[in-house]
């Protein structure tokens, strides 16, 4: 199976490659249909193996492929871990890559979109299957690489070069890091396999240093505050099946790393990372939000709720952090099995927005919530699929993401039993933190749903918009069944997730409420339970009494003006916008976090000028971490110029006194 | 009482609460109408009169905007599911429910998030300003509200060691608890949000159409007939189940219990009955005795009820330590 797997890799790579050359001479759309269809056929391959290796429970298996560097060929190894993650690539590969196929005639992208989008998917199918520090970090550089090439699909932009510049700027400093990560873990020894890693005795110091590395280095992919400053630039940067495989996939990829490292390579962690990781995922999860919901550009908005979702993941890993360093081995496990689902969830529903979104865009021709509206009459299907991703994301029931926040909050409700202070009062405040996200998730998708679908449209083109393509239609209806399937069945998903945890923690981290498939009851002493599917049919069951109020009621309907209190305005600019929507937000939350300001322009009486209003928002990270990080780059740069100006003299006293200098450490190490 | 005997009781309870919780609410609507009337010097209107006013919006014909969508068609079904369905769950007179554990307290205030999804959609959806004020507004207050609410909820769960609302209900009246300040934080906290989320007095006010003040009846605004009725009637619903809500999680006591029996159950009916006039006294003496504040201060009412919350939890922790 491991062979497939690579196989289909090879396959990605070898389409990349022929749509290189063929694109010279063959005509654009039959080469780029054959690119998307042989990569949805790769990645639909590999979900479907994983599926069957995940349901089978069968064991790891390991190849070795005689590639890379001649004393370590590169080591591949598929276990229930790396099964779920590549579940999570394959599918959300599949269905771009059909949205690409669909969308392939009306593309303006550059015709190397095509070209590296079956490398993206390669490097992120390897990442999780490397088992050895060189191949993952190949495999990495291969996925930060082939998306960074898309993004750079509408580089014409100056705000598209500024966001590429920031995110390969960022992806060196996460590569530099989880190189010192893994270096820190070979040790001295040198042990470059994961197999060695493991057995690797490290100092706590050193594995207290393998996590800030791991966490910078794979955080700052995955956009954790404040490494996540690249992010919502990159993301809606690039074309849109290709953001959504960014933020579906690529960032789950990225967890996929922080998950490896910190359960499985490293022999225990801290309960302070925990501690650390609570309080960073539960910033990530509001501010993230909090950005997402003053944002006017729709891919903007559902990039920053990808942060926020990211920190709802990471508040997870934390929590089973904290809970295993304890030695509540079954709590750890809840929690990861929480974090997981979401992690899965997260991919369907963001994919699924993102790709509505990019279907309305590219129907509207705008990205800008203000030039939108009223989209639902012209692309219903587009709406009703959107409406189920926003409902999804807002975590409301019966649908995946209230499942596995569900799970999650069952998870934080055993906070008392850790033992240590800081933890038990960090646990109330991440609740509420985490509490405080969700709702705020929703108003940012009432906000995004509303302004773009509902209401009059604010632009001739918002009016006249198209529905979409069929296949786009179809890859939309699939993520929205999914989202609804994964939220009244999630037993389907966590008994398949939670074999893989009770290998890593050695506790199963379900319990077993007796009650069979359709419930959720994690806790075997707790009576707290959930069932999704019998709420939506005891909900339908009575919605369907409503028919008694049809027969009842008046049945005629006819449509007039809108009311509006008596003095409805036919401009369609005296709509609510979306920057008038997030103001109640903006006054309560951002006025001294984000120092929102708002200036009001008004001419004097008797000058016809238009007034004016302009919202001013400043960003805190980029101010406090951001820039003094430049400023002493800056500086360090301008002091080393000195260095360029010395005589051959200097240079040889400089290497003299560096190699005393090495002489003497190594005489005071020994 | 045998297991197949809890099933049918369990039944038989579920249905008549649905059918309780219908038929109760208009005339706790009326009830708090006709108190506030009374304190304000007024006669006031009959008990009946909600009832009559939803029976003849339902004999309206419906007249909707223009462009409103299917979905502005839909949502007052949905809605007025949804909240029925919710009030359905919270244990009133027993805690011999059928449904029981379908839904926990946090599967519940999520549910209750749904609704306010869906009436802010409806507020955007015939693109006038006032639906649009509602809607903003609405959810700003949501922001706040919900966290405030599952933080009260995490409290009284940790007391209770479960989510499940009938297994606090029991817990509460079977063990003694005695006065514990988390809790009585926390139902502080919970009042607050639930006069916010019943768009009372001071968050809201039900009878206003001033648009400086108005919060849920800008989002109603375009709605008619059986339309207007079904959300109108969803609104009183909701009021009786915040209510039960606060009484099922603070003061269940006399709530019939699987030992009680029939008798118990029986006896929990008019105790329920008694406890929810209680709280429309409450209510109508609260509302004629404080003033609507701004729209903008609702933040800081709110922000007070999430710190409260999170304070009790903190304070929960800390009791147990010491």
């Amino acid at each position: 199976m491991l062979y497939m797997i690579l196989g289909t890799v090879l396959i990605l790579f070898a389409l990349g490659g022929a749509g290189l050359v063929m694109g010279q001479w063959s005509d654009r759309e039959t080469v780029e249909g054959w690119i998307y269809a042989g990569s949805a056929a790769a990645c639909g391959l590999n979900a479907a193996l994983m599926v069957g290796f995940l349901v089978s429970g069968a064991s790891g298996m390991e190849a070795a492929v005689p590639v890379g560097l001649p004393w370590l060929s590169a080591r591949f190894r598929l276990d229930g871990l790396a099964a779920i993650f590549l579940l999570i690539v394959g599918t959300g590969g599949v269905l771009s890559a059909l949205y690409g196929f669909a969308h392939r005639r009306h593309t303006q992208d550059p015709a190397w979109v095509a070209f590296f989008f079956p490398l993206f998917l390669g490097g992120m199918t390897l990442v999780p299957l490397a088992d050895d520090a060189f191949s993952f970090l190949l495999s990495w550089e291969l996925m930060s690489l082939a998306s960074w090439f898309m993004v750079l699909a509408s580089h014409q932009h100056h705000e598209t070069r500024r966001a590429a510049i920031v995110y390969l700027v960022m992806a060196a400093i996460g590569t530099v890091a989880m190189m010192l990560a893994f270096g820190t873990l070979a040790g001295a020894a040198g042990g470059y396999s994961f197999e060695a890693m493991r057995g690797a005795d490290i100092s706590p110091w050193a594995g207290a240093m393998v996590v800030l590395f791991v966490l910078v280095g794979a955080g700052s992919k995955a956009g954790v505050v404040p490494l996540h400053a690249w992010l919502p630039l990159a993301h809606p940067a690039a074309p849109t099946h290709v953001s959504a495989l960014m933020s579906g996939v690529m960032t789950k990829v990225a967890l996929y790393a922080i998950i490896r490292v910190l359960f499985d390579l490293l022999p225990a962690v801290g309960w302070g990372w925990g501690l650390a990781m609570l309080a960073v995922g539960g910033l990530t999860a509001v501010l993230g939000v909090l950005y997402a919901v003053l944002q006017r550009d729709i891919k903007t908005v559902l990039a920053y709720s990808t942060v926020e979702n990211i920190g709802v993941i990471l508040t997870a890993i934390g929590l089973a952090v904290a809970f295993k360093a304890s030695g509540y081995a079954a709590l750890a496990g809840l929690s990861l099995v929480a974090g997981l689902f979401h992690a899965i969830n997260h991919s369907l529903y963001k994919s699924l927005l993102f790709l509505g979104a990019g279907a309305v865009v590219s129907a509207t021709g705008y990205r800008d919530l203000e030039r939108l509206g009223g989209v639902i009459h012209r692309m219903p299907v587009t709406a009703a699929t959107f409406l189920i991703g926003s409902a999804a994301i807002a975590a409301l029931p019966p649908l995946n993401g209230f499942a596995s926040e569900w799970l999650l909050f069952q998870a934080l409700l055993n906070g008392p039993r850790l033992p240590e202070w800081a933890l038990k009062l960090a646990v109330p405040v991440v609740g509420a933190l985490l509490a405080l996200a969700t709702a705020l998730a929703s108003a940012c998708f009432v906000r995004v749903f509303g302004i773009t679908f509902l209401g009059r449209p604010r632009s001739p083109e918002a009016m006249m918009a198209k529905e979409a393509e069929r296949g786009i239609l179809v890859v939309l209806v699939v993520l929205a069944g999914a989202c609804v399937i994964l939220g009244v069945a999630p037993m389907m998903v966590l008994s398949i997730v939670s074999p893989v945890v009770e290998t890593l923690m050695g506790a199963p981290p379900l319990a077993d409420g007796g009650r069979g498939l359709l419930w959720m009851e994690p806790l075997a002493e707790r009576d707290s339970s959930y069932s999704g599917l019998i709420l939506l049919v005891a909900v339908m069951g009575m919605a369907s009494l409503m028919f008694l109020v049809r027969r009842q009621a008046s049945g005629r309907l006819s449509r007039s003006h809108a009311w509006d209190c008596g003095c409805p305005d036919p401009n369609p600019l005296t709509q609510y916008t979306a920057s008038s929507f997030s103001q109640p937000i903006r006054r309560v939350f951002a006025t001294t976090l984000f120092r929102a300001r708002e200036d009001v322009e008004m001419p004097e009486p008797g000058d016809v000028s238009p007034a004016r209003f302009t919202v001013s928002l400043y960003d805190p990270v980029w101010q406090w971490f951001y820039r003094p990080v430049t400023r002493v780059i800056g500086w360090v740069a301008d002091k080393s110029d000195a260095a360029q100006l010395m005589s051959i003299r200097e240079y040889l006293a400089i290497m003299f006194a560096a190699l005393i200098l090495l002489l003497t450490v190594m005489m005071v190490i020994r | 009482m045998t297991v197949s005997g809890l099933l049918s009781v369990g039944l038989l309870a579920q249905i008549v609460q649905a059918i309780l919780v219908l038929a109760l609410a208009p005339a706790l609507t009326g009830l708090v109408r006709l108190l506030k009337a009374r304190l304000q010097g007024r006669r006031g209107a009959s008990l009946v009169q909600p009832y009559r006013d939803l029976a003849c919006l339902l004999r309206k014909d419906v007249v909707i905007a223009e462009n409103a969508s299917w979905l502005f068609q839909a949502i007052p079904y949905i809605v007025f599911t949804m909240i029925w369905f919710a009030a359905v769950l919270v244990p009133t007179f027993t805690t011999v429910l059928l449904l029981g554990p379908t839904a926990d307290l946090i599967a519940l205030v999520a549910f209750l998030g749904s609704v306010r999804f869906f009436m802010a959609l409806a507020g955007m959806d015939t693109g006038t300003s006032f639906g649009g004020l509602g809607a903003s507004r609405e959810v700003m207050i949501g922001s706040l509200a919900e966290p405030a609410v599952l933080m009260v909820i995490f409290t009284v769960a940790l007391v209770a060691h479960s989510t499940s609302l009938i297994d606090v209900a029991e817990y509460l009246t079977g063990t003694d608890v005695g006065i514990r300040v988390s809790l009585l934080m926390a139902l502080l906290a919970m009042v607050m949000v639930a006069i916010a989320e019943n768009a009372r007095i001071p968050v809201d006010n039900p009878t206003t159409h001033l648009e400086l003040t108005m919060v849920h009846e800008a989002m109603i605004l375009e709605y008619s007939g059986r339309h207007l009725a079904l959300i109108e009637a969803a609104a009183m619903v909701k009021l009786l189940l915040y209510i039960s809500l606060i009484l099922c999680m603070f003061v269940p006591f006399g709530i019939g219990t699987r030992a009680d029996g029939f008798a118990g159950i029986g006896l929990g009916l008019v105790v329920y009955l008694g406890k929810l006039m209680g709280g429309a006294v409450i209510l109508a003496v609260f509302e004629s005795s404080i003033a609507k504040m701004r729209v903008f201060r609702v933040g800081e009412f709110l922000g007070g009820a999430l710190l409260l919350g999170v304070l009790a939890m903190i304070y929960l922790y800390i009791s147990w330590a010491v």
